[in-house]
């Protein structure tokens, strides 16, 4: 009966347009990735492994590319993570009143498109008549302006700043969740045998709260290595921010078709490695 | 109150205050930067507008080319996640329900799209040659197609916790199985639909780097594509370009007050279990 009353054709339209749009362009990239495909020539040759020795030869920028994108990936995860997990901690244990509220509004810039957060901050980050510049002047902290987005090396850092500052809302919703579903018995018990508040983090929130960390932080990865949008609009991939998303649309841009299919492909690589790592942070908790 | 228990919830309540207000900033500077004449708006400040300019917001539709690109991204925004909420409440029903060998490869691969980058250029081969660069039929089936791996890893997880009865008595009774899907499983499917539907809209209207893509014609644009080009107009009109990121925000807004309930609770569905 049950073949019947489930056919697999259901899943045909799913299965139809990922296939098309996603799977496809992946699997392609497999072959082109060792072609000449260029916006100039009207034939495409096979050029063997041509496009993967451009990406690694380090007289080229695909290198610094890739190294800006783990910087921001690692620098991203590990400073969301750290300001979630604080306030998320502050938003469950210590604050009744208006907790839902204070949540709101710090989820309220990840539902921006990122363009217009980046936009915004240009004028923010604008080193002569900026408000971080210049509320650094009025309160006496005039050494510490900088020109933020043009001064190469501390760039990243603006835009890393930037970043945490957009998403550490939505990593700070599901830690919430996460510390909300950890029974309150626990904590009670933690407090008979005498344990402080620390001893109860360490030993009661930390442990329990793993899962949800590694998703938060399998989030981070994955969005990390994707970025695009906010480098492009802060910096254009300028200034030592280039990235593997803004590199291949730059390569894109000047017709050179191959060697950004290449760099995709190895970027495919990476991230299905990685996906398998999704696949198996989520899935001992469906068995729990 | 003992006195260290005070002191102590103050802090935590100034911090939380604090973020609040460290995230409202940016809010804040548009919106009473759009009010502003342009040399009052020229340094981006915190002061409030000395005559606030209505008037910008009509320059600024007009200029932007706003009100095409308003209906791009609610054409973009809903066509794509009907279209995606439909095929993925469908697959993600018999994936759940019926658990084959061959239908568990099928969702392995499909939620691995959560995780997958896009391959634009080769991307850009398959839309030229399905004929759908700069079309709207184009990138309403592409940003269909990026909704679906998260759409029917919500739904999948959702179809588990309904009991197996519901759809096996319809059946039993006679009901086809396209029937019994849509008068019988579907309804009670509307949360986690509403759930992911708020998400995608906000995704596909948020979006930016498709349209870049492969859309060449202005009248095609979305409003980040849009607003991009605006601000690469007007740069040094922070007044307009202020106008110009309200307008662009404000339905973003609107929904995610409207609908914040299935915006936190979608988010933190897919990491939390329960």
């Amino acid at each position: 009966m049950k073949h019947r009353a489930y056919p697999t054709w259901f899943a045909g339209g799913a299965l139809l347009l990922y296939g098309v749009f996603v799977l496809l362009p992946s699997l392609l990239g497999f072959g082109f990735a060792f072609t000449d495909w260029n916006a100039y020539a009207k034939t495409i040759h096979w050029v063997g492994l041509d496009n993967f020795a451009t990406i690694l030869d380090p007289s080229n920028d695909y290198l610094s590319a890739i190294q800006h994108t783990v910087l921001f990936t690692l620098a991203t995860t590990v400073l969301k993570t750290a300001f979630a997990l604080a306030l998320a901690i502050v938003l469950t244990s210590g604050v009744k009143r208006l907790a839902y509220l204070y949540r709101g509004l710090v989820y309220l810039p990840a539902v921006l498109p990122v363009l217009v957060v980046g936009i915004v901050f240009r004028s923010i980050l604008d080193p002569s008549s900026g408000l971080l510049n210049s509320t650094l002047q009025f309160v006496g902290l005039g050494a510490l302006t900088q020109h933020w987005l043009t001064d190469v090396g501390l760039t990243i850092w603006a835009v890393i700043g930037v970043d945490t500052w957009r998403g550490v809302g939505y990593i700070m919703v599901i830690l919430i969740a996460g510390l909300l579903a950890i029974p309150r018995e626990y904590y009670e018990a933690a407090s008979i045998d005498g344990a402080s508040g620390l001893q109860a983090f360490r030993h009661v929130t930390l442990p329990l709260l793993w899962p949800v960390l590694a998703v938060t932080t399998v989030l981070n990865l994955l969005y990390g290595l994707r970025v695009f949008d906010m480098v492009f609009v802060l910096t254009n991939g300028q200034y030592g921010t280039s990235t593997v998303y803004t590199i291949v649309f730059d390569n894109f841009s000047r017709g050179l078709y191959g060697v950004a299919t290449a760099l995709s492909t190895l970027f495919f690589i990476v991230m299905v490695v990685l996906s398998f790592g999704v696949i198996r942070a989520m899935r001992p908790r469906e068995v729990a | 109150m003992h006195p260290i228990r005070a002191f102590r919830a103050a802090v935590l309540n100034v911090s939380a205050s604090g973020a609040s207000l460290i995230a409202l900033v940016p809010f804040y500077l548009v919106f009473v930067n759009a009010l502003k004449t342009q040399p009052e708006a020229s340094s981006m400040g915190v002061e409030l507008p000395l005559n606030p300019q209505w008037a910008n917001f009509g320059t600024v539709v007009d200029q932007g080319k706003l009100v095409t690109a308003f209906l791009n991204s609610v054409v973009y925004s809903l066509g794509g996640t009907a279209l995606a909420v439909l095929v993925s409440a469908l697959a993600a029903y018999v994936l759940a329900r019926h658990r084959t060998r061959r239908h568990q490869i099928i969702y392995l691969l499909l939620i691995m799209g959560i995780a997958i980058p896009t391959n634009f250029v080769t991307l850009m081969k398959v839309m030229q040659v399905t004929h759908l660069v700069d079309s709207q039929i184009g990138m309403i089936l592409l940003y269909a197609a990026t909704q679906i791996p998260f759409s029917v890893f919500l739904i999948y997880a959702f179809v588990d916790s309904l009991p197996r009865e519901l759809d096996e008595a319809a059946f039993i009774d006679g009901c086809s199985p396209t029937r019994t899907f849509f008068s019988v499983v579907f309804p009670i499917l509307t949360p986690v639909l509403v759930t992911c539907g708020v998400l995608s809209i906000l995704n596909i209207w948020n979006e930016f780097l498709m349209p870049l893509y492969f859309l060449n014609s202005t009248s095609r644009w979305p409003m980040t594509l849009a607003v991009y080009n605006f601000f690469g107009q007007f740069q040094s009109d922070w007044s307009l370009v202020s106008a110009d990121i309200v307008l662009t925000i404000l339905p973003v807004i609107l929904i995610y007050i409207v609908a914040q309930r299935w915006i936190l609770s979608g988010v933190s569905a897919g990491a939390v279990k329960g």
